[in-house]
C-alpha cells in the first residue's frame, strides 16, 4: 500500500495552508487530494477583491489569494492529485480515494488532514413552498457559472438570505446587467459582513428586508416570481404582509454547512453546533493523527483566518509524525460556550502540552451592543473585554497563554461568554 | 401526414397516450406482439408527471375493496414486481409494510383490513401486538396498540421500474414521441385519427394512459364521461442520514381521504414521508404550500418517534389521478371499440401497472388478432452503479472506461461514466431532470448545488447542443439565459 506521513483532503485555500506549513516544519512527504480540475478551492470563483488584508497586508481577489498559496505549493514541490475524490478515511488513517489515473485507491497516512470546506444549504433544507422551477440556484452555483463557465443566469433577481455570497452575488449580477429587486433575510441581522452589506447593497440601491423571507415560489418551468413576506419573532410568515416580486432568478444564500461526511464516516466525534468535529488546541480530532482546519471545521468569515487556522494545523500534524508516540493529555481541559456564545473551536485543551498561545474563536448568538467578552476559569471571572458592536456574521477570538494557564493548577473548564455592561 | 396517407394505411397498430409507469408498461408487453407501436407524451421524457412523483411503494394489497380493479391489479402487480426488477434491472426491495393501528378502538378496522387482504389474495398478513410492532420497529410511537404486517409490502425506484419498462420497449421496436400534446382525437371507421402540436397519428388502436388527463382523452370519444380529479399529495425526503430511521412502510390505517401520511424508507436509502390529499382544480397545481408540509410532518410524528425533520433535503408534489368510481378505469370503452382505457390509475397504481400492462396488451392482441414476435428480448440492462460495485470490479471498470473514475456529483457519488451512459443509452436523458432520474446526480444532499454546471456541460456535449439549451426538464425550463 501506498504510503504517506501527511495526506490533505482538498486543495483548497485551507489545505494548502497547511501544506505550506507542514513542509516548512520539515515533512518531505506530503500529498494534497483535490477534487476540482485545479487547486484553490472555492476561492478560484470569486473573482471579486477583499482576500488578504491580514495575511498579505493587501487587497486581492479571491484568484490571487490563492494563487500565492498555490505558488509557494509548488516552490515547495508539494505533489498533489487532481480531479481526485476522497470516498473514506476510516480510523486506521486508510484514505481511499477515485480518479481516472489510479482508479479506486487506498492509500496508508501517518496523519490527515482534513480540509475539504464547506457546501452550501439547498433549497430544500429550508422548505421553502411553491413550484420547482429552472431558476433557483444556490449563490455559489450560480457564481460558478457565472465566474467560471462565463454564462449569464437570470436577468431579473431576487436574493433570499444574506449570507456573504448572496451580497457578493447580488452586486457581481448588477454589474453584468442584471436587476437584484431584493434581497430577504429571515433573521432581523444580517449573516454576512458589514462591509459587503454598505460596498454590495447599499452602493448600488438594492433593499435589504430584515425579518423576511420567501413563502412562495412561482413558475412552472422556469422561475416567473417569488412572494415575499416579513416573519414573526418565531420566524413565521405574518398573513397580510405578503409581497408579489417578478424575476427570473432566486439564488439563495441561506448558510453553509461543513461538508464532514467523510469525518463521520471515520467515526470521528462530531459538534452539533459547527457542524465540523470536535478538536483539541492542537486542532487534532477525536482519532490521533487526524487534524482539520479551516470551513470543514467550523465555517469561517474571511479566508485569511482559514490560512492562519490551516497553517497551526500542519504545524502540528508535522509535529505529530515526528513524535509519533502519542502524548496522553496531562492537564485536559474543556472550552464551553457560555452566555450569548454559540461555540468554541476548539473544544477542548491540554495546557500542559499546549503551545505558547492558543486562539479560540466563536461566533455570538445575535447582534449585541456594548457587550464584552468575558473568560471564566471554573466560573471565575479571569478576563474581561468590552466590544462595541458583535454581529453573528463575523468571528471572534479570545487568545489564550499558556503561562497564565499555567497558574491554574487545578483548572477544569474554561468558558468564554458575552457579559452586559 | 400527406393526404395519400390518409386513405386507409394507418400508421401504428397501437397509439398509447402518456409515457408514464401504465404506458411505459403497456408499451413493453405490447412489444411482445408484431405490432407496430407507439408511445406520445407531452412532455420531453417518460416518468415526468405522477409517475415520477408519489411513494414509490409496491403496496401489498390489502387496502382495495375485494373484487375492485385496484385490489386485481395491486395484488397481481405486487406479485410480478421481484421478477420483473430481475428481469429489467431496476432497484426493488422488499422491506415489509406495517399498518399501525392507535386506539383499541380501531382494532375491529385493523381486523377488516386484515380480512380484506386475505380476500384480496395478499400472503403472508399477520396481526402484530404494540409489543412485537416495537420490537420490529424501535423507532414506531408508543401510542400503537397493534399493527397489520404484510411481508410482501415493497419499495421500488418508481423512475428505474418506468425507464426499464420504456426501454426495454423502445429495444423492442415500440417508438416514443416526446413533446408531442394530443390535441383532439377523432374516431374513424377503422381506427383513430389523433391530432397532436407535431401533426397527425393515426393508429387501429388508441390505450389512454395519459394520468390527470386521461378523462379528456376518453371523453373525446366515448359517451360515457369519467371525470379525474387531480388529488395532490406532498412529500419531504429526508437525507440519507435519517434512511435507517425506519426499516418497513409505515403506513396507519386507513382514512376517508386515502391512506394517510406514511413514513418509509426509499430503496436509495432516504426516508420519506408523505403525502397529504387535497383536490385541486389545476392539473399541473405540482407546487408545495407550508400548511400541508406542516402537516406531513406533523401526521408523520403521529406514527414514528424522533424523526430528525432538520435533515429534509427537498420536499414535492405527486398528483394523483382520481377518478369519481374510486376505482381504476381499465378496459376497452364500451362504445368506442379500439379505445383502451388505462384511467383513475391512483394508489396503488405504481404497485399495479405492470399487471394492468398484461392484461391490457391481451385484449389488444386479442382484437388485432396480433402473433407473438420470435426474437423479442425481455431482459435489459441499466445503467452500471461503481457505488455497488467491489472494489476489483470498479477499479477494473475505470482502467478500461476512465470517465468511470471522474466524480461528478459528490454526494451520491456519481461518475462522468454513467452520466453519459444516462444520456447516450435507448430514449436517454434530454435534460437535467432526466440524468438525475436516470442516475440521481443531483440528488443527494446538496441538490445539485455543485455538480449542476458539470452535468449541464455533459449534457450540451452529448447531445450537441448551447449550454443556453440545456433544460431542466421541458423547454421554457432553460437553465441560462445567455452568455
Amino acid at each position: 500500500m501506498e504510503k504517506h506521513d501527511i495526506v490533505i483532503i482538498g486543495g483548497g485555500p485551507a489545505g494548502l495552508a497547511a501544506a505550506v506549513a507542514a513542509r516548512k516544519a520539515g515533512i518531505q512527504d506530503i500529498l494534497i487530494l483535490e477534487r476540482d480540475s485545479r487547486l484553490g478551492g472555492i476561492l478560484n470563483q470569486c473573482i471579486h477583491n477583499g482576500f488578504g488584508l491580514h495575511t498579505f497586508r493587501e487587497e486581492l481577489t479571491g484568484p490571487e489569494y490563492a494563487n500565492r498559496y498555490i505558488r509557494m505549493a509548488e516552490d515547495e514541490g508539494i505533489p498533489y492529485r487532481l480531479n481526485t475524490m476522497v470516498v473514506d478515511i476510516n480510523e486506521k488513517k486508510e484514505v481511499t480515494f477515485i480518479n481516472r489515473e489510479d482508479g479506486m485507491t487506498t492509500i496508508q497516512a501517518k496523519t490527515v488532514i482534513l480540509a475539504m470546506g464547506c457546501r452550501e444549504r439547498p433549497r430544500g433544507a429550508l422548505n421553502i413552498p411553491g413550484y420547482r422551477p429552472a431558476g433557483v440556484y444556490s449563490a455559489g452555483t450560480a457564481q460558478r457559472l457565472m465566474n467560471i463557465e462565463g454564462f449569464h443566469v437570470g436577468k431579473e433577481v431576487v436574493i433570499l438570505g444574506s449570507g456573504d455570497i448572496g451580497l457578493i452575488m447580488a452586486r457581481r449580477m448588477t454589474l453584468e446587467g442584471a436587476k437584484v429587486k431584493v434581497v430577504a433575510e429571515l433573521m432581523p441581522y444580517s449573516g454576512g459582513l458589514k462591509r459587503n452589506i454598505v460596498q454590495c447593497l447599499d452602493d448600488y440601491g438594492i433593499p435589504l428586508k430584515l425579518s423576511h423571507t420567501v413563502v412562495e415560489v412561482h413558475g412552472k418551468q422556469r422561475v416567473t416570481g417569488v412572494t415575499i413576506a416579513e416573519v414573526d419573532a418565531n420566524r413565521k410568515p405574518i398573513p397580510g404582509t405578503e409581497e408579489y416580486y417578478s424575476c427570473d432568478t432566486l439564488l439563495l444564500s441561506v448558510g453553509l454547512l461543513p461538508e464532514n461526511e467523510l469525518t463521520k464516516g471515520a467515526g470521528i466525534e462530531m459538534n452539533r453546533v459547527t457542524s465540523g468535529p470536535n478538536v483539541n488546541d492542537q486542532l487534532e480530532t477525536s482519532i490521533e493523527g487526524v487534524f482539520a482546519c479551516g470551513n470543514v471545521l467550523h465555517v469561517h468569515d474571511l479566508v485569511d483566518y482559514v490560512s492562519e487556522e490551516a497553517t497551526l494545523a500542519g504545524t502540528n500534524a508535522a509535529a505529530c509524525v515526528r513524535h509519533s508516540e502519542h502524548k496522553t493529555p496531562s492537564h485536559p481541559v474543556v472550552l464551553s460556550a457560555g452566555d450569548g456564545v454559540r461555540y468554541t473551536v476548539p473544544q477542548t485543551m491540554d495546557i500542559a502540552n499546549m503551545n505558547d498561545q492558543v486562539v479560540v474563536r466563536f461566533r455570538v448568538a445575535d447582534v449585541y451592543r456594548d457587550r464584552s467578552i468575558s473568560i471564566y476559569y471554573d466560573g471565575v471571572r479571569v478576563a474581561h473585554r468590552k466590544k462595541k458592536v458583535m454581529a453573528p456574521g463575523e468571528m471572534e477570538q479570545v487568545i489564550l497563554k499558556k503561562e497564565d494557564l499555567n497558574r491554574y493548577n487545578d483548572l477544569k473548564e474554561i468558558v468564554i461568554g458575552t457579559e452586559v455592561e | 401526414m400527406e393526404a395519400e396517407n390518409s386513405m386507409e394505411k394507418l400508421l401504428y397498430d397501437v397509439a398509447i397516450i402518456g409515457a408514464g409507469v401504465t404506458g411505459c408498461s403497456i408499451a413493453r408487453e405490447l412489444s411482445r406482439y408484431d405490432l407496430r407501436v407507439c408511445v406520445l407524451e407531452k412532455d420531453e421524457d417518460v416518468c415526468s408527471g405522477t409517475s415520477k412523483a408519489n411513494s414509490a411503494i409496491v403496496h401489498a394489497g390489502h387496502d382495495a375493496e375485494s373484487g375492485s380493479m385496484k385490489a386485481r391489479f395491486n395484488v397481481e402487480g405486487s406479485r410480478m414486481m421481484p421478477g420483473l426488477a430481475k428481469e429489467l434491472d431496476f432497484d426493488f426491495i422488499q422491506n415489509g409494510s406495517l399498518v399501525l393501528c392507535f386506539a383499541d378502538v380501531d382494532r375491529p378496522a385493523l381486523e377488516e383490513l386484515y380480512e380484506k387482504g386475505k380476500k384480496n389474495g395478499v400472503e403472508g398478513l399477520t396481526i402484530l401486538s404494540g409489543e412485537e410492532v416495537r420490537r420490529l420497529e424501535p423507532n414506531v410511537s408508543d401510542r400503537v396498540v397493534a399493527a397489520l404486517y404484510a411481508p410482501t409490502g415493497g419499495i421500488v425506484c418508481p423512475f428505474g421500474l418506468t425507464i426499464a419498462m420504456a426501454e426495454n420497449a423502445c429495444d423492442n421496436g415500440v417508438e416514443f414521441q416526446f413533446l408531442t400534446r394530443i390535441e383532439e382525437i377523432r374516431k374513424m371507421e377503422d381506427g383513430y385519427e389523433l391530432k397532436t402540436n407535431r401533426g397527425t397519428v393515426t393508429a387501429r388502436c388508441v390505450v389512454n394512459a395519459a394520468g390527470v388527463y386521461a378523462d379528456a382523452f376518453h371523453n373525446m370519444v366515448s359517451g360515457k364521461k369519467i371525470h379525474i380529479t387531480a388529488r395532490k399529495g406532498e412529500y419531504c425526503l429526508l437525507d440519507k442520514e435519517a434512511g435507517a430511521h425506519v426499516g418497513h412502510t409505515i403506513f396507519q390505517l386507513p382514512g376517508k381521504l386515502g391512506k394517510g401520511v406514511l413514513v418509509t424508507p426509499t430503496v436509495h436509502g432516504n426516508l420519506l414521508l408523505g403525502p397529504t390529499a387535497r383536490d385541486i382544480n389545476d392539473k399541473e397545481g405540482t407546487d408545495t404550500t407550508a400548511e400541508d408540509l406542516a402537516e406531513v410532518q406533523e401526521k408523520a410524528t403521529l406514527s414514528v418517534r424522533g424523526i430528525p425533520f432538520r435533515q429534509v433535503i427537498t420536499s414535492f408534489v405527486g398528483l394523483r389521478a382520481h377518478e369519481d368510481s374510486d376505482d381504476f378505469v381499465v378496459g376497452e370503452a364500451e362504445d368506442s371499440e379500439g379505445f383502451f382505457d388505462a384511467a383513475g390509475i391512483e394508489s396503488p397504481g405504481l404497485s399495479s401497472a405492470p399487471a394492468i400492462g398484461v392484461y391490457l396488451a391481451g385484449l389488444i392482441a386479442e382484437k388485432t388478432e396480433a402473433k407473438a414476435k420470435n426474437d423479442w428480448h425481455g431482459k435489459r440492462k441499466g445503467i452500471v452503479k461503481p457505488g455497488e460495485m467491489s472494489r476489483e470490479e470498479r477499479a477494473a471498470l475505470i482502467r478500461e472506461h476512465p470517465e468511470y473514475g471522474s466524480i461528478v456529483c459528490r454526494c451520491e457519488g456519481i461518475s462522468e461514466g454513467e452520466i453519459r451512459d444516462a444520456i447516450t443509452r435507448t430514449l436517454g436523458a434530454t435534460s437535467l431532470d432526466g440524468i438525475k432520474r436516470r442516475v440521481r446526480q443531483g440528488m443527494g444532499r446538496c441538490q445539485a448545488g455543485f455538480c449542476t454546471p458539470r452535468a449541464m456541460e455533459i449534457l450540451a456535449n452529448e447531445r450537441g447542443i448551447r449550454m443556453e439549451e440545456v433544460c431542466k426538464n421541458v423547454p421554457g425550463s432553460e437553465m441560462l439565459i445567455g452568455e
